[in-house]
């Protein structure tokens, strides 16, 4: 809510928009944290890695973005031969773009007229991080992880994604080594458009299936 | 299994203790091999520290009908995950 009314009371203990300060984080480490201390300070005297070197890995972690995801997809609208190889190798034909994928491999599923596919990893959270940089909060939840193979049209509706009943919803669990993304359709109206002015449709959602593309 | 696309093939029904990448919820049903992927170490030992026997990755389609009987949302809608191949049997 909008705290633009007359102020004629205190607001004791709240930020000026009127909104309780967080309290400051003064708990003791939990057992994982000083685990994670202490094995990244054992690392680093070893010499096995540098601070230096883990704040790089953090940096490139943080560089990455939906916005990869979204070229990719561009591109493929464009581009025939591109859509060709994105589906024979999505971890070559996407590393050959700059988003390395690691050890991990690949798979772009295309939503069709009749086919939705949705992502989910119900084993922990599995997610193309390369193109689509951290996952959400929600994509790491029980509920999300739990629901989606269980009720996925139910879980769409709540994304206010409804479709209609001759199409058939696909749920890919990510169980083991590939990574799934999910390459919506080009929506009408947009031919003759930029590789950019097309990756500017594509939201994170629309790649993991919760969403669809914006429409011009 | 030699050429396995479109093969019918059943998640073994089993329960074994350990780190395990077969979800439990499919663990008994039946699907259409979808692909082939791999091959990877098996991650029953990799978890372990040790290093995985290569095995072959499939890629399983499931019918919901399959997957949650009567209670399913949609029969006709599916899922599809990996399964490793010690974890399939022919049927």
């Amino acid at each position: 809510m909008p705290h633009d009314h007359e102020h004629d009371h205190h607001h004791e203990g709240l930020s000026p928009s009127g909104h309780p300060y967080r309290a400051d984080n003064d708990e003791p480490l939990t057992y994982w944290q000083t685990m994670e201390i202490a094995v990244r300070e054992l690392l680093v005297e070893k010499g096995v890695t540098t601070l230096a070197e883990i704040n790089r890995q953090i940096e490139e972690m943080d560089a990455r973005s939906p916005a990869n995801g979204a070229q990719v997809v561009a591109r493929a609208w464009r581009e025939p031969d591109f859509k060709e190889q994105l589906f024979a190798d999505g971890s070559q034909a996407t590393r050959e773009m700059g988003f390395d994928i690691g050890a991990m491999k690949l798979i772009v599923v295309e939503n069709t007229p009749d086919v939705h596919n949705i992502i989910v990893c119900t084993l922990c959270s599995c997610y193309p991080r390369n193109l689509l940089g951290l996952a959400p909060d929600w994509y790491k939840s029980r509920a999300y992880r739990s629901r989606t193979v269980v009720e996925p049209r139910k879980v769409l509706s709540e994304f206010g994604v409804e479709l209609p009943d001759h199409m058939e919803v696909r749920v890919h669990d990510s169980t083991a080594d590939m990574r799934y993304i999910v390459m919506p359709a080009r929506p009408a109206g947009t031919d003759g458009w930029s590789q950019d002015q097309l990756a500017a449709l594509v939201t994170r959602d629309a790649m993991i299936g919760t969403g669809l593309v914006k429409t011009p | 299994m030699t050429d396995p696309i479109g093969k019918h093939v059943r998640v073994k029904d089993m329960m074994p203790p350990g780190h395990i990448r077969t979800p439990a919820y499919l663990r008994g049903k039946s699907g259409i091999v979808e692909r082939k992927l791999g091959p990877f170490g098996n991650p029953e030992q990799q978890a372990y520290g040790r290093k995985g026997d290569l095995r072959d990755l499939y890629r399983v389609r499931f019918t919901m009908a399959e997957v949650w009987g009567a209670k399913a949302e949609r029969p006709n809608d599916t899922l599809e995950a990996e399964i490793y191949a010690h974890w399939l049997e022919d049927i």
